[in-house]
């Protein structure tokens, strides 16, 4: 892709996590925002354009007027739900590429436990109309029905185990009990407790789970020249590349089988080149789904990889969700894995990986992925 | 006790519901390529033709993967848990998600045959269910 290494997040920034703000989701936006223009060392009129989630309550009007941004040359949104962090990244590389925009900044603010819940399809329920008059009049009601179905299939074909998704679990809560800013920092999860936690949906039990959090955060783009002059380390955007998903479902196909050849292609990378992975982690079982069909590991292996320890930071040969992740740190969707995918190349995260070069970040089990490249070897 | 989401018949899926009325189990079927599909929808697919036929299916078929709900994370599975929500691979390749009436959820499994059950919900919709082969 011709924007390779052209265009770099400059500056991150997100609120305190929890599931009760008290703030208005545009509170958290605004809070978000200011502390990735601090961390970047820019201020609100430096701001030209403005990215989100199609899903986010606060619109770029709204944004803009609370900024004092006068004249916004470049905003949009990405449709579908929480899986569009990456695509995000990618319309605004383009954008700034094209000399459309010279500081993009995409955020996310929610109240996700609070407010409405997209654990109880509060966001995605569709009443029985257009395609959820084939799903939702026999209970598949909520993204965590048809992904269930999905996993249940998965698990069918290649003989992944309840307790294989539980080593996700463990391992994320390892990384967040490492991290002061997770939701979990002082809660430890054995693969006992996973094991013996209730079911929600069959085959998911509790702590397969993602949190449903209250937050803000928010990433500020703009390009590697001017990022080099800027305050912080720049994360350089090697890569950037979305997917849409086909109206065959599958259920066995991720995203990311699609996403996944086409990526690495395009990015002029190979998967072992990649030292640090964030994986959107819906649910547990996703991220080996997401780690065999991005090719990091074989179909049907994904289970003994993570059971085996390679996704911990400690001693692991591909650390994966270094913060936490969305069961264990907060669900931003995917904003918080696109924050520690920065930090990583940065130097500055809780579980750092030593010379971490090539970070990468998927926000949807393959809807979308980046590469980051930090500083030299 | 709040009911399961009720379909709400489309321009794109009206036959679909007024076959399954009478008891039938129809699918569209690409005209020009014969690819069946299914939920309905305007275009094959495959070939991207418009034209369309609706194809009677035998109605058999076998589980091809399941959910069980313990937690009423909606309102409508409030009363209902635990709630079984199954997906059939009919013979003739077609999934559809639906339910198996009579059979409890610690009974299900992938590969099961089962058959048709048109269970009528009211004067306009009839919904596709399922039920063990007997």
């Amino acid at each position: 892709m011709r924007f390779a290494n052209q265009v770099a997040i400059a500056g991150i920034g997100e609120t305190d996590y929890s599931r009760e703000s008290g703030r208005s989701e545009l509170m958290l936006t605004l809070q978000a925002i200011r502390a990735a223009l601090d961390d970047a060392g820019l201020q609100p009129h430096d701001v030209d354009g403005l990215m989100r989630w199609s899903v986010d309550t606060s619109s770029e009007g709204e944004v803009a007027s609370n900024l004092g941004i006068r004249d916004l040359a470049w905003f949009g949104e990405v449709s579908q739900a929480g899986n569009v962090g990456a695509a995000l990244v990618t319309h605004a590389a383009s954008a700034i590429y094209a000399g459309l925009a010279e500081v993009v900044v995409i955020y996310r603010g929610v109240n996700g436990r609070s407010g409405r819940r997209y654990g109880r399809g509060d966001v995605t329920g569709r009443g029985g109309r257009g395609g959820g008059a084939f799903s939702e009049p026999f209970g598949l009601l909520t993204p965590q029905h048809g992904l269930a179905m999905q996993a249940r299939r998965r698990m069918h074909e290649f003989g992944t185990t309840s307790r294989q998704f539980g080593m996700v679990a463990v391992t994320a809560r390892e990384h967040a009990n490492r991290n002061p800013r997770a939701t979990f920092y002082d809660r430890p999860l054995t693969i006992d407790d996973h094991q013996q936690s209730r079911f929600v949906v069959e085959p998911f039990r509790l702590f397969d789970c993602c949190l449903e959090t209250d937050g803000g955060g928010a990433l500020v783009l703009t390009s590697a020249e001017r990022a080099r002059d800027l305050k912080q380390p720049a994360a350089l955007i090697r890569a950037a590349a979305q997917a849409g998903y086909a109206a065959e479902r599958t259920y066995v196909d991720t995203s990311a089988a699609v996403l996944g050849p086409r990526f690495w292609r395009q990015a002029k990378l190979d998967r072992g080149e990649i030292d640090v992975v964030q994986i959107y982690d819906h649910f547990a079982p996703f991220v080996i789904f997401a780690l065999e069909d991005y090719g990091f590991v074989p179909r049907g292996e994904g289970g003994e990889f993570v059971e085996s320890g390679c996704i911990r930071w400690d001693g692991g040969t591909l650390p994966v969700n270094t913060s936490g992740g969305h069961l264990s740190e907060a669900y931003l969707q995917g904003m918080n894995h696109l924050i520690e995918g920065v930090r990583q190349v940065r130097g500055a995260s809780t579980s750092q990986v030593a010379d971490a070069h090539y970070s990468f970040v998927d926000t949807g089990v393959g809807t979308g992925a980046i590469v980051l490249e930090g500083g030299t070897r | 006790m709040t009911d399961l989401p009720v379909p709400v018949p489309e321009t794109d899926n009206q036959p679909f519901w007024d076959y399954l009325r009478s008891g039938e189990l129809r699918v569209q079927r690409c005209a020009s390529c014969g690819q069946l599909r299914h939920p309905p929808r305007p275009a094959c697919g495959a070939c991207g033709s418009f034209e369309v036929e609706w194809a009677g299916m035998s109605g058999k078929g076998a589980v091809y993967s399941y959910i069980v709900s313990h937690q009423a994370v909606h309102p409508a599975l409030a009363d209902r848990v635990p709630f079984a929500t199954v997906v059939v691979e009919l013979d003739e390749g077609p999934r559809l998600t639906t339910n198996l009436v009579d059979v409890e959820p610690e009974d299900i499994e992938i590969g099961q045959r089962v058959e048709l059950a048109p269970t009528a919900l009211n004067d306009e919709i009839t919904l596709p269910l399922f039920r063990a082969r007997r």
